[in-house]
């Protein structure tokens, strides 16, 4: 396995998991995969590194909304909803 | 009436936190991300009407922050754009007796139970913050709302490739981070 056969399928990995490459390419990858312990253990820390993004919880919440703001809020959907309305 | 107070609040509750998030991940402000969400919000309700597709209705509502964001911080975030090179997040390689190995932490050993949990979401969340802003929209649209990637494009006006590559890119640098993150803490143990 060379260094470049690594680079090349490194380039890939995210479209990998992603179920985003057509059938060959997954093939070549897996196959890759294989035979290069390596490459196996990136795979899996970046697949571990995409878990912990979907998991990451917002650390920033808005304040309460305040009512002057609210107010203005509601109105314009108000106006959005009497505009749905059958005349 | 009451019917649509409820519709209403039934909607803040589910979308402004959400684009308070992106737009505090993107402005880097909370006053500013509080300002771009109320305008958010409002062109929201002002073109409600114009959504054609309601089942496209997240991606459209984060396509209007989006552009909310960029009115606000143009000057700054925006512009001009940084990129991430492919090589420079790459591991690097290291001969061994037992033959070529990558320079990686032992992600295998990350701690389950919850009570780190709270520690590496800091990680992951701050990592995310300190990638350049054409990355960070990608991996925000992408992996923490979980859009797609034809939906991340409309959103942000580029080519479903440009996401591809800038979304792989983004997760690479924040993998990069957390490896160095976890080998700092293995050289100290």
């Amino acid at each position: 396995m060379t260094q470049a056969e690594c680079k090349e399928v490194f380039a890939l990995l995210s479209q990998y998991l992603d179920q985003e490459l057509a059938p060959d390419m997954c093939k070549a990858i897996e196959t890759h995969m294989a035979g290069c312990l390596p490459c196996e253990d990136f795979l899996a820390s970046l697949r571990k590194t995409i878990d912990l993004c979907r998991a990451m919880q917002a650390r920033h919440a808005p304040g309460p909304l305040p009512a002057a703001a609210r107010s203005d809020l509601l109105e314009a959907f108000r106006r959005f909803k009497a505009g749905t309305q059958p005349a | 009436m009451q019917g649509d107070e409820e519709a209403f609040d039934e909607f803040v509750t589910l979308f402004r936190p959400r684009i308070f998030h992106y737009a505090v991940m993107m402005c880097g402000q909370r006053d500013d991300a509080e300002e771009v969400t109320q305008d958010a919000l409002m062109r929201i309700f002002e073109s409600l009407g114009q959504l054609r597709e309601p089942d496209r209705i997240r991606a459209w509502a984060f396509r209007i922050a989006k552009n909310a964001c960029y009115m606000k911080r143009r000057r700054s975030v925006f512009a001009p754009p940084e990129e991430l090179s492919l090589d420079s997040l790459m591991p690097s390689w290291r001969d061994t007796s037992g033959g070529r190995e990558l320079e990686i932490a032992d992600w295998s050993a990350l701690p389950e139970d919850t009570s780190s949990r709270g520690e590496i979401n800091d990680l992951v969340s701050q990592a995310v913050s300190e990638l350049p802003g054409i990355y960070r929209a990608v991996i925000l649209l992408r992996d923490f709302e979980e859009l797609s990637t034809a939906e991340t494009a409309q959103i942000l006006d580029v080519g479903e490739d440009v996401v591809k590559t800038r979304l792989h890119r983004a997760r690479l640098a924040v993998r990069q981070k957390l490896d160095r993150h976890f080998r700092s803490v293995r050289s100290v143990v």
